[in-house]
């Protein structure tokens, strides 16, 4: 049963489900989009996140009452099934296992669920994984739809195009670390993040991400219209790299020559929810074409 | 030209905020006490949006360049011109080479300093609200330091006499404790209604992390309704699929320390939201500090929006009483 909430006097929060699932995700989509284009007077932001999404409003231009029924008719006549999406399939580099985040997540052993092993091998333990490179694999061999952008700009929470039975789940820190390093990957509940500059964090770290997904001086190619790049509805394959190509990434990046391996792709989410296998493997082929 | 001679415990350049930017992370930042921030421009016959100086706690210590046109609002951290006490809530006029000075905090936890032609720093995504943590807007993204010179702009609306001042009945007080009002929802169902009804009934008291990201209150532990975590929430009874965080939403992680988002605050995460402060109250809670006590009051839709309405209404009559509408 979907939840209408006001967030004080400038904020309605819609809560499409209390779990997460693609359906969800895609209704959330659809429904703000349509609400994007209807351009209603008074609207200042919508957000779509996970499984709800919340929108800012002037009361003085409409009132939170109004609002609520125009989101209740959108719910009624905004349908998942003829709903396209049009975004990039993207090829994020990560270097999982790596120096910076270890020494990160060593200093925090006693906010974590298991101080005695690092947050990878705990992860694939509570996985049923027999290695974390096993884990690692699972990350890698499916794409993730960027289901939600925030926190801080430009995070975006991704969650993995696969069967329900076939999903990774996590906790957050018992308590979140004061410090994580720009860059890092991490997992929490369903959803893997990059965290895209420096700071607090519940997520257990797993790697770090080669090239920036945040980048305020907009000096690459990939940021040349926002200090921000991924955006919701992209569809990112993390790749596992090694040292040598983090390091050589890096340079790239440094000396402005770095752009994102993308592909534009319309998809409806029918494609994905029917043959999630079928999906992935369509995109990996375009992508890496 | 003002020079910064010493920068004060966090003097920052805000403006009305940074608006229409939350879908990709963005917190509005900008000032957080609105109604002295308004004030301040409006003694100095600014645009509603100039950039003014944020003053936290412990003012700074600065040096005009040039003749200049200014106001001094909020909470009372009583300011000097040259080791003189001047009147805040007042249109002042100071000379090239006099000192702007601050003794220590009275009440209330934050300045507006307002300056004719606004404080010229360049526009980020439309504002020029300091954003420290991504580094963006204001002077270089940062707080202001000892040597750091600001631009005055030339942008004034209204001439205003000097010694202009705010009728004592707009002038607002500050106090040790006080009420905030909020509206209850958002995932409020995730309490208990006993904790609903805690969270209602005590004083809470602000601990030392207080800032423009949010404040954490100590209290009592409060308790989650029990239930099988939903697919993708994480195993923590305050956990919920990550979601938006409304500005001046309250949540309470693992049922510790509520904690209020505000200005720079997260824009979203995993945490049960239980209530919203309401826009007009924000202003207040702006001027609360450290070990001062709060009491949250449940107020309806319709009690939030006639306090923005009453709060429309003063801005309006002091843009009357300066004959400026």
């Amino acid at each position: 049963m979907t939840r209408y909430e006001y967030g004080g006097d400038e904020f309605i929060f819609v809560e499409l489900s209390e779990s997460m699932s693609l359906e969800a995700n895609f209704q959330a989509m659809a429904i703000t989009k349509q609400l994007r284009e209807e351009k209603l007077p008074g609207i200042l932001d919508i957000c779509p996140s996970n499984a709800s999404y919340m929108v800012r409003f002037k009361p003085e231009d409409i009132h939170p009452d109004k609002l609520i029924s125009k989101l209740k008719e959108l719910e009624q006549s905004v349908s998942v099934d003829d709903f396209n999406i049009s975004s990039r399939v993207v090829d994020v580099p990560i270097l999982f296992d790596d120096p910076w985040t270890n020494e990160a997540l060593m200093r925090f052993r006693d906010r974590h669920q298991d101080p005695t092993s690092t947050d990878l091998e705990y992860a694939a333990r509570i996985n049923g994984f027999d290695s974390k490179e096993e884990l690692i694999k699972a990350i890698t061999d499916y794409p993730y739809l960027v289901s939600m952008i925030g926190f801080v700009p430009g995070l975006p929470w991704c969650y993995q195009m696969v069967p329900r039975e076939q999903q990774i789940e996590v906790p957050k820190y018992v308590r979140p670390r004061t410090y994580t390093p720009e860059r890092a990957f991490g997992f929490g509940g369903a959803f893997a993040v990059i965290y895209p500059v420096q700071g607090a964090g519940g997520y257990q770290l797993f790697g770090i991400a080669a090239a920036p997904i945040y980048q305020k001086e907009q000096r690459l190619y990939d940021f040349k219209d926002s200090i921000t790049f991924p955006r919701q509805g992209d569809i990112f394959r993390y790749r596992s790299i090694t040292m040598e190509e983090f390091q050589s990434i890096e340079k790239q990046v440094e000396d402005g020559t770095f752009r994102y391996l993308t592909r534009d792709i319309t998809f409806k989410p029918q494609e994905v929810l029917e043959n999630p296998k079928a999906f992935s493997d369509e995109v990996l082929g375009g992508l890496y074409a | 030209m003002i020079k910064v001679i010493q920068p004060g415990l966090q003097t920052t350049v805000q403006d009305h905020g940074r608006i229409g930017y939350y879908e990709v992370g963005m917190p509005p930042s900008g000032a957080m006490d609105k109604y002295s921030y308004t004030a301040a421009n409006i003694l100095v016959g600014n645009d509603e949006n100039a950039a003014a100086l944020e003053i936290t706690y412990m003012g700074p210590v600065l040096e005009f360049h040039q003749d200049a046109v200014i106001a001094l609002t909020g909470g009372e951290i009583p300011p000097k011109v040259n080791g003189q006490p001047v009147p805040m809530w007042e249109t002042l006029a100071v000379k090239a080479g006099d000192q702007l000075s601050f003794d220590f905090v009275k009440q209330g936890a934050r300045v507006y300093l307002a300056v004719a032609g606004g404080i010229d720093v360049p526009l980020i995504m439309d504002s020029r609200s300091t954003y420290t943590l991504c580094g963006i807007g204001g002077l270089d993204g940062r707080p202001l330091q000892a040597g750091d010179e600001l631009k005055i702009g030339y942008e004034v609306k209204h001439q205003v006499k000097i010694g202009t001042r705010i009728q004592d009945e707009l002038i607002p007080t500050f106090s040790k404790t006080n009420e905030i009002r909020v509206v209850v929802g958002l995932c409020s169902y995730r309490l208990t209604e006993e904790s609903k009804e805690r969270f209602f009934s005590i004083d809470w008291t602000v601990t030392p992390e207080a800032n423009r990201v949010g404040y954490r209150f100590k209290g009592e532990r409060l308790n989650f309704v029990e239930r099988e975590q939903p697919f993708g929430a994480g195993s923590n009874p305050s956990n919920v699929v990550d979601l938006g965080y409304p500005i001046g939403s309250i949540q309470v992680p693992d049922g510790v320390e509520p904690i209020a988002l505000l200005n720079d605050a997260v824009t979203g995460g995993g945490y049960a939201t239980i209530c919203t402060i309401i826009s007009t109250d924000l202003n207040k809670m702006a001027q609360i500090k450290t070990n001062e006590k709060v009491r949250f009051v449940a107020v309806s839709i319709e009690e939030a929006l006639q306090a923005r309405k009453e709060y429309k209404d003063k801005v309006a009559q002091m843009k009357q009483q300066l004959q400026l509408s």
